[in-house]
């Protein structure tokens, strides 16, 4: 049965191998934003030993690249995007301790199995609920990689920010679990 | 011969691409609203009244419905007693494109293909728009547009079958597609379905399909049933609502086919998220 829990970050270990996919989870305080461009660039960072722009450990990453704010809002829509496409760089950032992922979208086994071994988590959220999401979050800044646009590095202060567990710390998915559940063969 | 100044078509466009942004339109709030109404699964239904409260959201604050604001696409049918004055058209419907995107605060998403640079500073803001045009008797601008989003495009797919393939073949080949795409194209989508024309005929038939209004029937039988067939079969895959499993993973298929090669049967299948915003007005 899932469970609903309300966690603020960064996460710790302990806190992630509660989860099980399906649970909803009510995210507060910061996340850190990035797509492709920006995950790439930090890979580069981490592989090259430097420092990275945010401290990962215990960090949750946002796949998002939201539209311009109007005036007087932090932020505009800000949805997830399509998570696929991190895939390749998400075990790095698990392996040096970003503890969870929010997008939507299948994962492939290696960032499964990198969530088993360090800890991690990936969160789905719902996509296409841009203006819903992005008023969940409180404030915005750029903090690295500005010329990238809507795929600069935000940091993000977000309360209830509402997200679904699809890949748990045990190699479980939501997507397969959901699907097996209701297909008519 | 009407004449209509290009400054007119340049608003028009303009202000459907801003309406387009927040208002999701009804056909697709209705569609969206009996899906959430007859899913199965309490997961799915959740997901499905968090997308019509975001709708709601939107409209009421004028906020865009998704971060991914698209490609603008139009569908463009030109009378041939109808001249615009003050420029080309299409270069009213790019201008159109650029202020409503700019307006509305919605996202300039084109960019080069290898270096990915955004091309807002080279060519102008969401540009160039996606035109297909068309020359029809009268004196009026037809135009229907839509923002595509990137998520529903990318698990798109076209092929060439033999004919012999027929209608099972289709079939499989669209079940195939929307079940490796699974979660990804944010469902409960729409899917277009072209077929028959040649490899490119196939493909832009499949995404005018999905300017169709959501509860329409097609007008050919045939078709018809063709859709409905197509359309139990995805349901029957269990994706569910974005992809948590469900009932409704389709709202709706839409086939437009033409006349094709003796040797070919094309087939291309286009696949519209959730957030279909779509609309037609005529000038």
């Amino acid at each position: 049965m899932s469970k609903t829990y309300n966690l603020t970050t960064p996460l710790t270990e302990e806190q992630t191998r509660e989860l099980r996919a399906g649970d909803i989870v009510y995210l507060s305080g910061v996340i850190y934003t990035a797509r492709d461009a920006a995950h790439k660039r930090l890979v580069d960072l981490i592989e090259a030993g430097e420092e990275l722009p945010f401290d990962l450990e215990g960090s949750v990453i946002y796949f998002v690249g939201p539209t311009p704010p109007k005036p007087g809002d932090p932020i505009g829509s800000a949805g997830p995007t399509t998570s696929y496409r991190m895939d390749s760089y998400s075990p790095t950032m698990l392996k040096h301790g970003s503890k969870g992922m929010i997008g939507k979208g299948k994962r492939n086994q290696d960032v499964k199995d990198a969530c088993k071994e360090y800890g991690g988590i990936y969160f789905g959220a719902t996509g296409g609920a841009g203006a819903l999401l992005g008023k969940q979050i409180k404030s915005a800044e750029i903090i690295a990689y500005p010329e990238l646009g809507p795929e600069a590095v935000r940091k993000l202060e977000v309360e209830n920010f509402p997200v679904t567990v699809i890949n748990d710390t045990y190699g479980a998915d939501l997507y397969q679990m959901g699907r097996e559940q209701y297909e008519v063969k | 011969m009407r004449v209509i100044e290009f400054n007119d078509v340049v608003k028009a466009v303009r202000d459907i691409i801003v309406h387009c942004g927040t208002d999701l339109p009804q056909d697709a709030y209705d569609a969206l609203k009996q899906a959430m109404e007859e899913e199965k699964s309490p997961v799915s239904k959740e997901v499905l009244k968090q997308i019509l409260e975001n709708a709601d959201i939107a409209k009421d604050e004028k906020r865009p419905l998704c971060q991914d604001t698209g490609l603008a696409v139009f569908f463009v049918k030109v009378g041939d007693e109808v001249k615009v004055n003050g420029g080309l058209l299409k270069d009213a419907i790019n201008k159109g494109t650029e202020q409503g995107y700019t307006d509305a605060y919605l996202r300039a998403s084109t960019c080069e293909p290898f270096s990915r640079a955004n091309l807002k500073d080279k060519v102008g803001y969401n540009l160039p728009a996606i035109i297909h045009f068309d020359i029809v008797a009268g004196d009026k601008i037809d135009i229907e547009y839509a923002a595509k989003g990137g998520g529903s495009e990318n698990v798109s797919r076209a092929t060439v079958f033999p004919p012999a393939a027929g209608k099972d073949g289709i079939v499989e080949y669209v079940k195939e597609v929307i079940s490796n795409a699974g979660p990804n194209p944010c469902p409960p989508i729409t899917v277009g379905v072209g077929i028959g024309g040649t490899f490119e005929k196939a493909a832009i038939s499949s995404k005018h399909a999905l300017f169709r209004t959501l509860g329409t029937h097609n007008e050919d039988p045939e078709m018809d049933e063709l859709e409905q067939r197509i359309l139990k079969e995805i349901n029957n895959l269990g994706i569910g609502a974005m992809g948590m499993g469900g009932t409704k993973t389709a709202l709706a298929v839409h086939i437009e086919a033409n006349p094709c090669h003796i040797a070919s049967l094309p087939v291309s299948v286009n696949v519209q998220c959730h957030s279909s915003r779509h609309t037609h007005i005529t000038i």
